[in-house]
């Protein structure tokens, strides 16, 4: 990838035009000014390209159709950094977000002499997903080098797999959300290999970073190292951290599909624990390849790879306005303007650009990595791994659809590990399901989304949860005086149990202590009483109310209703 | 017994305008009035009388001298003769400091290791934490690693002093160490020769005794080659026995950390020491490491045969045509010499011999081409200032590989290229088996295998400036394709 990127930035105009990219060196330390390129690339591109315009049809929620006569093929790259403690060749911890370059070493940093040394993590992670993905693993398989230059990669190599991927051949299930239709689909999965993360280039804007030369928060202050340049600088944290890279079958049909994969694949990686899954930190990323092709048509149009997707919704409305952009250039006959070339989705205009052209293939010299060993699996150890396995989502979602739960409640609660697990947590202490599906999905969601929380946060323990709807199917409280308890409950902790006594919240269903209630309410308020029975009967939520109020909300509520209609209008 | 530590042999042996200023300056003047007699209770250990390292150890338990006396001699001997050898590339400040220090231990009857007070050469492209460690290369020129590279890590943890960096072949491609980018080290024997290469430095430097001993690497003959130009032991170690932690890679699969001696005990103890799986190198060796010092035993202890019945091979496709014939004589020498120890020498035929340099050449250049991408002059290194990221790449590289090593990514770089990978890098390492099957032959029939290190003496300074992987590509183009 990044030895075409490295040609955009030689040829890229914006280079020439502006000679403030100028390496130079200071002070007997080498400087380097580069200028943000990725980010400068695409609005140049856009004054040069031909001003195709398309509106996204409704960006956030409806589905797109795709024009009648046409079919787009999806495939996806997906890289996953997985959450080792440590990177992938050397002890480094990984750190997201840690000051630039405090987490390196000189193998991480590509020092000379410095030899790669497998974290056998990253084995046990790639076997997971491999059995998760329903993959054949491969039990002989080998790293390779697969080479380029470019600042944020140090060795002028990346560790990675070429011809011996650990895992091929697979398949995800998953079920499409019911506003777009719903429906279960099963995409294949080509390979999943195993790889390490290149560095990041951070640009400043005034092109000065010398503050961070004299950040003692630097691990490492190597005399002749430079690794922090003026206006731009590698930072090498993430060079070396673990990645697992999925490629799919190309079996997506639109953006929604393809979006779905990919909620689907950090489902999976979040069930598993190999990674936080997380698309806004750069843990999930997805490289998506479009082709469209007339429906009678058998051979594949020419593919377009789009980059910079950092949500889901982002896949979604970057595949679908890139097939909209090529059905129109294919049905006013201009297909031959579809290229093979890389384009960036750009949130603010929800459009794709250029980013660069593709000049034949990349030639990456790869080669097997003398450096290390081959990696051999036993079926023994592939086994110990199959069954520490956890229930996958797809198993979770088809277990939950059994408890007669819709498929709205199945989807949200098999969605987040630590929701299903409440869920069955919460079950198997014998509460309803349909119900305690209600709670989490109703009130307890609402409070984690407006207190930003999530399920783990909440005091409320699934033990304490099946015991509140417990006591209100019992009658022991009134589903009013539940839900109060309930945000109590979430937000102190505490048992029912205690609350309930504490706060003398038994339901009050004697009649004649609701009748006697309903008597004082009715002589406190004549006058009302007086209109109600003049016919003015909206009225009777007034008295409800009050009696409410002097029971302090244990009335039951059926009973006070039937006994003050009675009181109401007996003297009628 | 002990007496190699007097040197009498040297001198003679040295040539003339080398030895008349070791003979002005009296460098031995110490140790050869320390030179240990009798009363020595060795005996029954029968160590063998050639070990510099035992016959110090000795010297210094027993306070016949100092471990700073004896620095200072061999740092005098070679401040004497590095103008003319050039074989350091950097010479330590912390010499006699650490000699201080094994002093300071042996008076506090302190333990101190079986290589305390030895002085050790370090080829320039094995890091060391606290010296250059450029690899020949102006590309590393002023670079010092944070790391002692492992075999320099276990030397010093032993006891023994790393006295400088010795001059090289750039990373290790040439067999002259005319390809350094810094200098030229000449044969102590013949100034006007070459040391050999690429450990050049580092034999020439055990050769003239300015160290005892040294590290070398060897990946294609790097260390037998040179030790045999300049008379010394030189010893390549199976591949993985001593960690490459800290050797700058040249190709992975091939290089291998090596030892000189003046003597096959002080090369044994030297490889004892280093020896042994490193968590670093994930190809270095779990087998166990024999002690290869103590195995050794005085040739008067010895009965008339010892050898009885070892069977060793003479390859024969190392002593044909294009071998010196002094060559041929002293192996034929060596060969009736090994006869009259009890072995059984029959000549051995590799028939895959011959393809064991182009698939050498193919397989080395291609991964040299890939570990020396990471000197782009980015994080460390001599970087040229550019315009654009091409031209940093570029410039810089350009100006700070050489001309053998800029030859060899060229080739390996095309051998390593789509259309190409099959009919080169493949190939050669399908020849890699065929020789590896030959070899495991020839050793199912026979306990050792001999064959001359070279085929030839050290040659004239200039002779052999031509790149050699030119002409085995050109060779290959013919063959291959």
């Amino acid at each position: 990838m990044a030895s075409t990127f490295f040609r955009t930035i030689q040829t890229h105009p914006f280079l020439l035009l502006h000679p403030t990219a100028v390496f130079r060196r200071k002070n007997g330390v080498l400087r380097c000014t580069m200028r943000s390129t990725q980010t400068q690339t695409p609005t140049q591109e856009k004054q040069q390209s031909p001003q195709i315009k398309f509106s996204p049809q409704n960006p956030n929620k409806t589905f797109y159709e795709i024009p009648k006569g046409y079919e787009a093929i999806i495939g996806i790259e997906t890289h996953v950094q997985l959450s080792t403690l440590t990177k992938a060749f050397c002890g480094c911890p990984c750190n997201y977000g840690s000051q630039p370059n405090t987490s390196i070493c000189p193998v991480c940093m590509g020092l000379p002499g410095a030899l790669p040394v497998l974290n056998s993590k990253v084995i046990e992670f790639a076997v997971k997903l491999g059995l998760a993905l329903n993959c054949k693993l491969s039990l002989n398989s080998k790293f390779d080098r697969k080479q380029y230059f470019y600042p944020d990669l140090p060795k002028g190599y990346q560790i990675s797999q070429f011809d011996m991927p650990i895992a091929t051949g697979g398949y995800i299930d998953l079920d499409l959300p019911v506003e777009f239709g719903g429906g279960h689909r099963r995409f294949g999965i080509t390979r999943v290999h195993m790889e390490e993360d290149a560095g990041k280039l951070l640009h400043s804007e005034n092109g000065d970073y010398s503050q961070e030369i004299t950040s003692p928060t630097l691990q490492y202050v190597f005399c002749s190292f430079m690794l922090i340049f003026r206006g731009s600088m590698v930072d090498l944290n993430r060079a070396g951290v673990p990645l697992l890279e999925i490629v799919s079958e190309p079996d997506m049909r639109n953006g929604m599909e393809a979006a779905e994969y990919a909620a689907e694949l950090q489902r999976l990686v979040r069930y598993l624990g190999v990674s936080n899954g997380n698309m806004q930190e750069g843990s999930l990323r997805c490289d998506v390849n479009v082709s469209i092709r007339p429906v009678e048509q058998e051979k594949f149009g020419t593919k377009v790879e789009i980059k910079n997707l950092n949500s889901f919704s982002a896949v979604n409305r970057a595949i679908d306005f890139e097939i909209s952009r090529q059905v129109l250039l294919h049905s006013q006959g201009q297909g031959d303007q579809i290229v093979q070339e890389t384009r960036l989705w750009e949130e603010g205009s929800q459009e794709t650009f250029t980013m660069r052209k593709k000049e034949g293939l990349a030639d990456y010299r790869y080669f097997p990595e003398p450096d290390l060993p081959e990696v051999i699996l036993t079926k023994e150890y592939v086994n110990s791994i199959r069954n520490t396995l956890p229930e996958l989502p797809e198993m979770k979602r088809r277990r939950y659809e059994k408890m007669d739960l819709s498929m709205q409640d199945v989807l949200y609660l098999a969605n987040d590990i630590n929701v299903a697990d409440y869920f069955d947590a919460t079950i198997a202490r014998g509460a309803d399901a349909k119900l305690v599906a209600n709670w989490i999905m109703g009130d307890i969601a609402a409070y984690m989304k407006n207190e930003k929380l999530s399920i783990n946060d909440v005091k409320l323990k699934p033990d304490e949860l099946a015991k509140l709807i417990a006591s209100i199917k019992s009658g022991t409280i009134s589903g009013k005086i539940g839900k109060e308890i309930l945000f109590e409950l979430l937000a102190k902790g505490g048992t029912v149990k205690g609350l309930i006594d504490e706060k003398d919240l038994v339901q009050a269903i004697d009649p004649v202590e609701i009748g006697k209630m309903v008597d004082k309410v009715l002589s406190d308020n004549l006058k009302q009483l007086e209109q109600y029975r003049g016919g003015k009967t909206k009225l009777q939520g007034f008295f409800t109310g009050q009696v409410m109020k002097i029971s302090k909300g244990k009335a039951s509520p059926g009973l006070l209703n039937k006994i003050l209609l009675e009181k109401l209008n007996a003297k009628n | 017994m002990l007496s190699a530590m007097q040197h009498p042999l040297l001198f003679s042996r040295f040539p003339r305008h080398i030895s008349s200023s070791f003979a002005k300056s009296r460098p031995l003047h110490i140790l050869s009035s320390a030179q240990p007699t009798a009363g020595l209770s060795v005996a029954d250990q029968s160590p063998p009388s050639n070990s510099q390292i035992l016959s110090i150890r000795h010297s210094l338990l027993s306070g016949h001298f100092t471990a700073t006396q004896l620095a200072e001699s061999y740092l005098n001997r070679l401040k004497l003769t590095e103008p003319q050898l050039n074989s350091f590339l950097h010479i330590s400040n912390n010499v006699l400091k650490e000699a201080q220090e094994i002093d300071d231990k042996i008076k506090k009857k302190e333990e101190v290791g079986p290589l305390a007070g030895v002085l050790v050469g370090v080829k320039d492209n094995i890091c060391t934490a606290d010296m250059p460690s450029t690899g020949g290369s102006r590309i590393l020129e002023g670079y010092r690693p944070p790391f002692d590279a492992t075999a320099v890590k276990r030397v010093k943890e032993l006891g023994g002093i790393v006295v400088g960096k010795t001059n090289l072949d750039e990373f290790g491609m040439g067999s002259t160490t005319e390809a350094s980018a810094f200098k030229v080290t000449a044969n102590p024997w013949d100034l006007s020769r070459v040391a050999g290469g690429s450990s050049g430095g580092s034999a020439a430097a055990v050769s003239a005794r300015q160290c005892v001993v040294s590290l070398g690497s060897d990946t294609g003959g790097s260390v037998r080659q040179p030790a045999s130009f300049c008379d010394v032991v030189g010893l390549k170690p199976t591949y993985g026995r001593v960690s490459r932690f800290g050797l700058m890679a040249y190709a992975s699969s091939l290089d291998a950390s090596g030892c000189f001696g003046s003597s096959v005990t002080d090369a044994g103890i030297l490889l004892h020491a280093i020896s042994g799986h490193d968590r670093f190198d994930a190809t270095s060796s779990k087998q166990e490491v024999p002690d290869y010092a103590s195995q050794f035993i005085s040739a008067t202890f010895l009965k008339s045969r010892p050898l009885e019945g070892l069977r060793v091979g003479l390859i024969r496709e190392t002593i044909d045509e294009g071998v010196d014939s002094g060559v041929k004589s002293v192996i034929h020498g060596a060969a009736s010499h090994l006869e009259q120890l009890g072995c059984m020498v029959t000549e051995v035929s590799l028939p895959s011999f011959s393809l064991g340099l182009p698939a050498y050449y193919i397989l080395a250049s291609s991964e040299s081409s890939s570990n020396l991408s990471r000197y782009d002059g980015v994080r460390y290194g001599n970087q040229v200032s550019a315009d654009e990221l091409n031209s940093l790449y570029e410039d810089s590289r350009a100006k700070g590989f050489g001309p053998e090593v800029k030859m060899r990514i060229l080739m390996g770089t095309y051998a390593l290229s789509a259309g190409y990978y099959d009919a080169y890098y493949k190939r050669a390492q399908q020849v890699r088996t065929l020789i590896w099957e030959s070899f495991k032959a020839a050793l199912d029939e026979n306990d050792i295998l001999i064959s001359p290190a070279a085929p030839s003496a050290a040659y004239k300074i200039g002779m052999m400036l031509t790149s050699s992987v030119i002409f085995f590509f050109f060779l290959l183009s013919l063959s291959f394709l």
